[in-house]
């Protein structure tokens, strides 16, 4: 589902690369922690599978798309099979929650019928029903980020990407996003999650991929946060 | 594509800038006006020259022994003259204007002054009034070369050219046409750079939605269009009022400006079809000039 192969990723500012020769190959339905300390690449790593950037050295395929080589045109073919959420929510204020999650299927050019039958059943999937009406500002943040991974999960994407998504919510809310993600995970959707989360990471029990300077140093099944980390 | 989409977010981009899509619609406009302005000075321009190309003639002014003895134009000097004039082939015809008649034409022309009464027929010159022929729509060629063969004739006085007489209003004209242009020029570069930066403006604004569409896999159309159709719709509502102000100008200003000379045949009427012909262009010039730029904005500028 996803590969790199030996992938480096340089920025000009930076004379220490963000990405060294990372290779990691993700299968169908898999459920990967990507964890690391700030700096060491993981948001790299997802903003290249994003094709937010393209790698200086190396392949990446997600799916059948080679992602460095695939023209600018057919992007947004990619980013259609890939669903991302994030610490900090990123919904339209002054947009429903209903229209939140419809908004990503209009500007994909779905059609209202379709809009109208998927938003409620992805809605109740995520535990929102009955709040389509709502305003963001007026839900918890543990809803807000429901809304988020119901607009990224909308679409049926193959791959989910969530970039610290329990980063700002408290540790029982955290377990809740968890839950959902995990039974995202069984619809099988890939899930790559990037985080700090030690208690997570710990009681999830999945594969853990960690980054340090930029190399993968463990890529461990079954795996915990790590030891004195 | 979905136009509902693309309505709804040009609606809200349009109202979210609201001051911003006022300044932008005035200076489009006001250059607009300049633009139209410039185009109805060319075309008043080029019909009063075809209006006096018909008219103006040359006009060979015989010596006063010439002129004076000779009533019809018979005798060998005159109509030496008259000959070599009517077997050039740049030459239409030919008239002969003796004393006389010259005489009764300056007493009409200066009816009531006291130079009327002052001249006399001996002193005024016997003319050959000589039209030209057209070629490619002008007789400059036809008139240069008529003064070089008149001119140090035995029997010529001097050789006239009454379009330089005109030459003077079609220079003030040009001018005018000129001085619009220059404004609607600087005017324009104002208005493109507003242009572009409400674009960037409204692509700020909407950064979040822009993401978003990104993350999703918008594709650019969906992204952009709203923007660009934003700066198109003020194009054209700039055109259109531009159009208005001329139409307003016309009746208010021009109208009564040149009623006289206009009536009098001098230059032509800027008639009301004029005007709406103007307008007309000036809306797809508008839209495309808008469009363009909003365009080559999100190109440079904003990551979309």
């Amino acid at each position: 589902m996803i590969r790199l192969e030996r992938v480096t990723k340089m920025y000009k500012t930076s004379t220490r690369p963000a990405l060294d020769r990372v290779s990691v190959e993700v299968g169908k339905g898999e459920f990967v922690f990507l964890i690391g300390p700030s700096g060491s690449g993981k948001s790299t790593f997802l903003r290249l599978l994003l094709r937010e950037d393209v790698p200086t050295r190396g392949k990446i395929w997600v799916t059948d798309l080679d992602v460095a080589k695939l023209p600018r045109r057919k992007v947004p073919r990619l980013r259609q099979r890939i669903g991302v959420v994030f610490q900090d929510f990123r919904l339209l204020p002054n947009k429903t929650v209903g229209e939140n999650v419809a908004f990503a299927l209009e500007v994909i050019g779905k059609s209202p019928s379709t809009i109208r039958k998927v938003v409620p059943e992805v809605l109740e999937l995520v535990g929102l029903e009955g709040k389509a009406e709502r305003m963001p500002h007026e839900l918890s943040g543990g809803e807000q980020q429901r809304v988020a991974i119901a607009r990224a999960f909308v679409n049926r994407p193959l791959v989910l990407l969530a970039d610290e998504p329990t980063g700002n919510l408290d540790p029982d809310t955290s377990q809740d996003i968890m839950l959902l993600l995990e039974r995202i995970n069984r619809t099988g959707t890939t899930v790559v999650m990037a985080t700090h989360d030690h208690s997570i990471v710990d009681s999830m029990r999945r594969r853990v991929v960690e980054l340090d300077m930029g190399r993968v140093v463990r890529d461990e099944a079954h795996a915990v946060y790590g030891v004195g980390r | 594509m979905r136009t509902d989409f693309v309505v709804r977010e040009v609606a809200t981009g349009l109202r979210r800038n609201v001051t911003m899509t006022v300044a932008m619609v005035l200076t489009t406009a006001i250059s607009l006006v300049m633009v139209g302005t410039g185009l109805l000075a060319v075309k008043t321009i080029d019909a009063t020259e075809a209006i006096y190309s018909d008219r103006l003639e040359i006009r060979v002014a015989l010596t006063q022994d010439v002129s004076t003895a000779d009533a019809d134009c018979t005798q060998p000097i005159c109509a030496g003259l008259r000959s070599t004039l009517e077997n050039s082939p740049l030459v239409a015809g030919v008239t002969y204007e003796n004393q006389q008649e010259a005489y009764q034409r300056f007493q009409e022309l200066f009816a009531g002054q006291s130079v009327a009464e002052l001249a006399r027929p001996q002193s005024l010159p016997a003319t050959l009034r000589v039209k030209l022929v057209d070629r490619d729509g002008s007789t400059e060629a036809a008139a240069a070369a008529v003064k070089q063969a008149m001119d140090n004739q035995v029997g010529v006085r001097t050789v006239i050219d009454q379009r330089d007489v005109v030459s003077k209003l079609f220079d003030f004209l040009g001018g005018v046409r000129n001085v619009t242009f220059a404004l609607a020029l600087v005017q324009a570069v104002a208005a493109l750079l507003l242009i572009s930066n409400t674009v960037q403006v409204s692509a700020y604004t909407r950064r979040t939605e822009v993401g978003v569409m990104r993350l999703v896999g918008a594709t650019r159309w969906y992204t952009q269009l709203p923007f660009l159709v934003e700066a198109v719709i003020t194009g054209v509502v700039g055109a259109v009022l531009a159009g208005a102000g001329l139409l307003v100008g016309k009746i208010a200003f021009i109208d009564s400006l040149l009623a006289g000379i206009a009536q009098n045949g001098v230059i032509p009427p800027v008639t009301l079809a004029d005007v709406l012909t103007v307008s007309a262009y000036l809306v797809p010039i508008g839209a495309v000039i808008a469009g363009i730029t909003g365009y080559v904005t999100l190109r440079l500028y904003v990551k979309v």
